[in-house]
């Protein structure tokens, strides 16, 4: 929770939200409406994830940044494109591996191996 | 849908095939550039394609695909039609005779209906591949070379957003290069949810739109990209390995397909389908279409990014 809110905190209300699509929803629609339910909770659920493990993930992310010596990601970006890494494109793949796997950790917890 | 049009359309059915009845005239989903529509005449069913209101671009070279495919041995739907000069029915068409079957691929993975059609399926798209391949390009006029990864650049440049991971996977791909298979015509789409299969496996292989010249290696590499295994626990469409997919190719065609090669257009196809993702969000976050779908699609990036990076890190310790 988030001063100066009350509760239901962020995630809470979009729990309760979920819950409702879950409960009510997705049991009495069908077809294209069904699909389109799932991808609301699905979505519901990406940003409930986010807000449980954003702050976390944002050190790491920094953290990389910072031993790649580039501010962020448009940096990094411009600067492989420009061919600054290519004697070492693997070493920035493994150092972006945990950024990435963050991204997956919030998105698709399911994809990852 | 106002009965009207239902009707006009049934009549400009009826003149372009000559037919004495079209019946049960409905419109299925269809692609983003396509209407699908579905109907009987004579007691027969046929599919219709349609060009979708405002879309500029005509069938393209489509029809002439399907044509040469058909005389090729492909398994493909029949043309029966060729409308894409043709006003009667307002803009651009094409009919095809149906095939039964099922397309979408979650259920073809895991409906038991399925289980032979899963045994046989890696097999029968190896070998569809091959025949597909095998296509004189020279009858086929309306095709042209593509530069992928150039296409795909431009698309991601369009949008503008940063991602390390695939401009590293643009600069391995460049660095990379395979020296070509060769100039074939290639599908361009070549997956589960484009394969109409039924009890046996593989009825017809679908959706032309996409189709260029190219190196027929990119087909292979496409089917096996992770997001075509649509969860699936094995390379090829989510049911086989490389091998088997191989072994059916090189028995059609007599060319085996090198792994290192066909490893290049699925990493190049994992970095298309990542970009396919940042346009489709972008397209609601640009206030062209908005569509939680299209905007849920944004975070689905970054499987391909985790993708790549297991697969350009493969052998390094």
């Amino acid at each position: 929770m988030t001063a100066p809110h009350d509760r239901p905190s962020a995630s809470e209300l979009l729990e309760s939200v979920r819950e409702w699509l879950e409960r009510d929803v997705l049991t009495s629609v069908e077809g294209r409406l069904q699909f389109h339910t799932r991808v609301a909770i699905n979505a519901m659920n990406i940003v409930i994830r986010e807000l449980e493990l954003g702050a976390d993930q944002e050190v790491t992310h920094a953290e990389v940044m910072k031993a790649l010596a580039v501010a962020n990601d448009r940096e990094l970006a411009d600067a492989i494109r420009a061919g600054d890494f290519d004697a070492n494109l693997t070493d920035v793949l493994q150092a972006l591996k945990p950024v990435v796997e963050d991204k997956v950790r919030v998105a698709n917890p399911g994809y990852l191996r | 849908m106002p009965h009207d049009v239902i009707a006009e359309m049934t009549d400009g059915i009826r003149a372009v095939m000559g037919a004495t009845s079209v019946t049960q005239l409905r419109r299925l989903s269809g692609g983003a550039s396509r209407e699908t529509w579905r109907f009987m005449a004579d007691e027969t069913d046929f599919v219709l394609q349609r060009v979708r209101q405002g879309t500029p671009l005509g069938l393209g070279a489509e029809p002439s695909v399907l044509k040469a495919a058909f005389a090729a041995g492909v398994p493909v739907p029949e043309l029966v039609i060729d409308g894409s000069q043709s006003d009667v029915l307002e803009r651009p068409f094409m009919i095809v005779r149906a095939v039964g079957g099922e397309t979408i691929a979650r259920k073809i993975l895991r409906d038991d209906e399925f289980s032979t059609a899963r045994t046989n399926l890696v097999g029968q798209l190896g070998r569809a591949a091959a025949q597909l391949h095998r296509i004189d390009t020279a009858s086929v006029p309306g095709l042209t070379v593509e530069d992928q990864i150039h296409r795909y650049r431009v698309a991601m440049d369009t949008v503008g957003e940063p991602h390390p991971v695939f401009e590293a996977a643009f600069r391995w791909l460049e660095q990379n290069k395979p020296t070509s298979t060769g100039t074939s015509v290639v599908h361009g789409d070549f997956r589960l949810g484009n394969v109409m299969v039924n009890g046996n496996g593989l009825a017809a292989i679908l959706d032309w739109e996409l189709a260029h010249l190219g190196d027929p290696m990119e087909d292979l590499g496409w089917l096996c990209v992770r997001a075509w295994r649509f969860g699936g626990a094995h390379p090829a469409a989510g049911l086989g390995s490389y091998e088997q997919l191989f072994d059916a190719y090189e028995a059609e065609s007599g060319i085996r397909p090198d792994f290192d090669v066909v490893r290049w257009w699925e990493i190049l196809g994992t970095l298309k389908w990542g970009i396919i993702c940042i346009s489709q969000a972008n397209t609601h976050l640009s206030g062209l279409v908005r569509s939680h779908e299209l905007a849920a699609i944004g975070r689905r990036v970054c499987e391909n990014e985790y993708d790549l990076i297991e697969m350009l890190l493969e052998g390094v310790a």
